[in-house]
């Protein structure tokens, strides 16, 4: 995972709002996206992700704010002078053209002669591993070939930004992942600038040097894979990012960069202000969060790491390499999930059983 | 093993559903269709005695002259009017194809605007109400609807009464008995069968391919070249067959419109069959133009089988 604030910025949102009608799509976006960056944006259906990611293409206008392209406002410029290239959900392959008309279509105004064209296509074809693929018919390609074709269709064109409307949603899982994976080494390898749209939140851990995190036409969170995952603002991100469970607390004490608290089933625990605590001051209470993999289970002869608490199993639920146990800390209302990996030798417990949990205060978030 | 389904149990398979399933429009299209267009080919090669046909085979009806043996076995050379032979019958022809070669360019080129309106600006929920209302020339008939182009372009016509009570034109201008008249009411009579088909192609094109389209560098008129008409050329291709086929074979609007005085190939065979009482020639020139329809048919599907390979 690179840090990218070194790099120039490629696209930048200023205070964007976007309105169909009554309904407010967009709601005061402001975002950088630097150049180069494996960029994401993340949220559920109808958050306005994909209306963002149309604004960048052009085949959205916007209600009032700034769109800057590498440094130029682009409002009134038709897609097809825009140095952006989409690859669409549906791929939007043209069926009448072969495999190898598709991946020139764009090149229709290039000066190039026909042979240093033919050459390019081959050569686009060649990189996204379609090679000999070019006199098909296009629609006689599966969904991962036509993906191919959409990708080498847009990267031929050199664009400054590559645009990725939920590219893999349409594939099964295996194909997914390989996707993935090729993905993010087509993108060292060309450099440009890739803004995905997905509303797998895995996707976007996988892929993304920065995850915009979307909710109801607004960024909820701008960061690194890591740092959202660890540190999510707000319980929103939190939930939509992975699983994590929630403890209410109070605060006992702050000050020196430390605050105490008192959490239900976990009692007094110090966090850490800079690292541990997120979100805005507000007044009453607060949540203690941490994710299922963070706690475990202290089977006989184990020692907790630092800090041990009593619960009862409520659910057990065995996936092969993991089981995930619901279970409830005493003096708690609400069960806590867990993730423990099924190690050699190591007994999958059954419902109502008494167990230690071990957990670490310095894993806990707190949110305000 | 014992096979749950008996091969031989013909009366239960599916095939016998099917087939009794489609009997009735089998039947009606056998009686209807198959046995007049059987008939109609005897009769072509048959010989016309007066009022009657008698059941001798020839070939004059299409080459024109020939000897034929009479019954008490002289042989007596003949003169007939040939389906291919006679100049009045090849010039009809020749016509017919020329105003429905006219009728559906211009048919089809009227059309297409229409209903890329319908598809691209009208909205989802009015496509309907549009397509109502475009079938409503429909609910008169069809001698009707020609009919009234006669009131508007008549010599004291719709048209000519407003000119000239406008002091545009002084003389009523010669709209009707003319080619172009009869052009243009045969393109409003079958607009709504060329427009139909090409809205349905029009429909069945992705919207994100317009937009890739675009953003891969191409204006939206561009566009339309390279991505939406060659998708829709199905709808063009299949709007042009219907529109054609049945206008060279049009005998209403040459009556109407023409006044008679530009008939072209059916008001011949009309002729032929009724008034003439020559069955077998008039026979013989309708499989002709059936074989002229066939031919420009087949030679248009073949210039446009590129369009017509299977898209998903």
């Amino acid at each position: 995972m690179t840090v990218t604030t070194d790099k120039p910025t490629m696209i930048e949102f200023r205070d964007v709002h976007k309105y169909y009608g009554d309904y407010h799509a967009l709601r005061g976006i402001n975002a950088t996206i630097k150049a180069g960056e494996f960029f994401s944006l993340l949220g559920p259906s109808g958050c306005g992700k994909t209306t963002l990611l149309r604004t960048i293409a052009g085949f959205e206008g916007i209600s009032s704010g700034v769109v800057l392209i590498d440094g130029k406002d682009v409002a009134g410029i038709p897609p097809n002078n825009r140095p952006t290239n989409m690859v669409f959900q549906s791929y939007a392959i043209f069926p009448h053209l072969t495999v190898e008309q598709n991946v020139g279509f764009g090149l229709r105004k290039d000066p190039r002669s026909k042979e240093d064209k033919a050459r390019a296509v081959d050569e686009a074809l060649a990189m996204v591993g379609l090679s000999g693929y070019g006199k098909r018919a296009a629609h006689a390609l599966s969904g991962g070939q036509r993906q191919r074709v959409a990708l080498a269709r847009a990267l031929i064109l050199k664009p400054k930004v590559l645009l990725l409307d939920e590219p893999l949603s349409a594939l099964d899982k295996k194909l997914r992942e390989n996707m993935q994976v090729e993905l993010i080494k087509l993108q060292r390898q060309v450099g440009i600038t890739f803004i995905l749209v997905t509303h797998d939140q895995e996707e976007a851990l996988v892929m993304s040097d920065r995850i915009a995190v979307m909710f109801e036409g607004e960024i909820a969170q701008l960061d690194d894979p890591e740092t959202l995952y660890r540190l999510p603002k707000t319980r929103a991100v939190a939930n939509f990012i992975g699983t994590m469970n929630f403890l209410p607390a109070k605060i006992i004490a702050e000050g020196a960069g430390k605050v105490e608290v008192e959490a239900q089933g976990f009692g007094r625990v110090i966090l850490d202000e800079q690292k541990q605590v997120t979100g805005q001051t507000s007044p009453g209470g607060c949540t203690i969060g941490f994710r299922p993999e963070t706690a475990t289970i202290l089977f006989e002869g184990q020692n907790a790491p630092d800090r041990e608490s009593m619960a009862t199993v409520e659910e057990v639920v065995y996936y092969g390499d993991m089981t995930y146990y619901d279970v409830r800390l005493d003096g708690t209302s609400e069960p806590m999930r867990l993730s423990m990996r099924n190690t050699f030798g190591r007994p999958v417990l059954d419902i109502g059983t008494r167990a230690r949990i071990g957990w670490s205060p310095g894993a806990l978030v707190m949110f305000r | 093993m014992s096979e749950p389904f008996p091969r031989n149990r013909f009366w239960v398979s599916e095939a016998a559903s099917g087939l009794a399933l489609i009997s009735p429009t089998a039947i009606f299209a056998i009686l209807l269709l198959a046995a007049p267009l059987a008939t109609t080919l005897l009769y072509s090669v048959f010989t016309d005695g007066y009022l009657t046909v008698i059941p001798q085979f020839q070939i004059c009806n299409y080459i024109g002259e020939c000897h034929s043996r009479l019954a008490d076995g002289s042989v007596e050379p003949q003169a007939y009017l040939g389906a291919w032979s006679d100049p009045v019958v090849l010039s009809l022809m020749q016509r017919s194809l020329f105003v429905s070669v006219l009728v559906t360019a211009t048919t089809v080129l009227l059309a297409y605007p229409v209903a890329y309106f319908v598809s691209f600006n009208v909205e989802a929920s009015r496509k309907s109400l549009w397509l109502f209302l475009i079938t409503i020339p429909f609910w008169t008939s069809y001698v009707i609807r020609v009919f009234m182009w006669n009131v508007m372009i008549s010599r004291t016509g719709v048209i000519n009464s407003a000119l000239e009570g406008l002091h545009i034109i002084s003389d009523p201008l010669q709209m009707s008995f003319t080619i172009q008249a009869m052009v243009v009411t045969l393109a409003h009579a079958y607009a709504p069968f060329a427009i139909l088909p090409i809205y349905v192609a029009l429909e069945k094109i992705d919207r994100s391919l317009l937009e890739a389209g675009q953003d891969l560098g191409e204006t939206r008129f561009t566009t339309f070249l390279r991505v939406t008409l060659p998708l829709s050329m199905t709808g063009v291709i299949a709007a042009v067959l219907i529109v054609f086929i049945p206008v060279i074979g049009d005998y209403i609007t040459p009556n109407l419109i023409g006044g008679g005085k530009i008939p072209m190939i059916a008001n011949m065979i009309e002729k032929q069959m009724l008034k003439a009482d020559n069955r077998p020639l008039g026979s013989a020139i309708a499989v002709s133009a059936m074989l002229v329809v066939g031919l420009v048919s087949v030679l248009f599907l073949f210039l446009n089988r590129r369009y017509l390979r299977a898209q998903k």
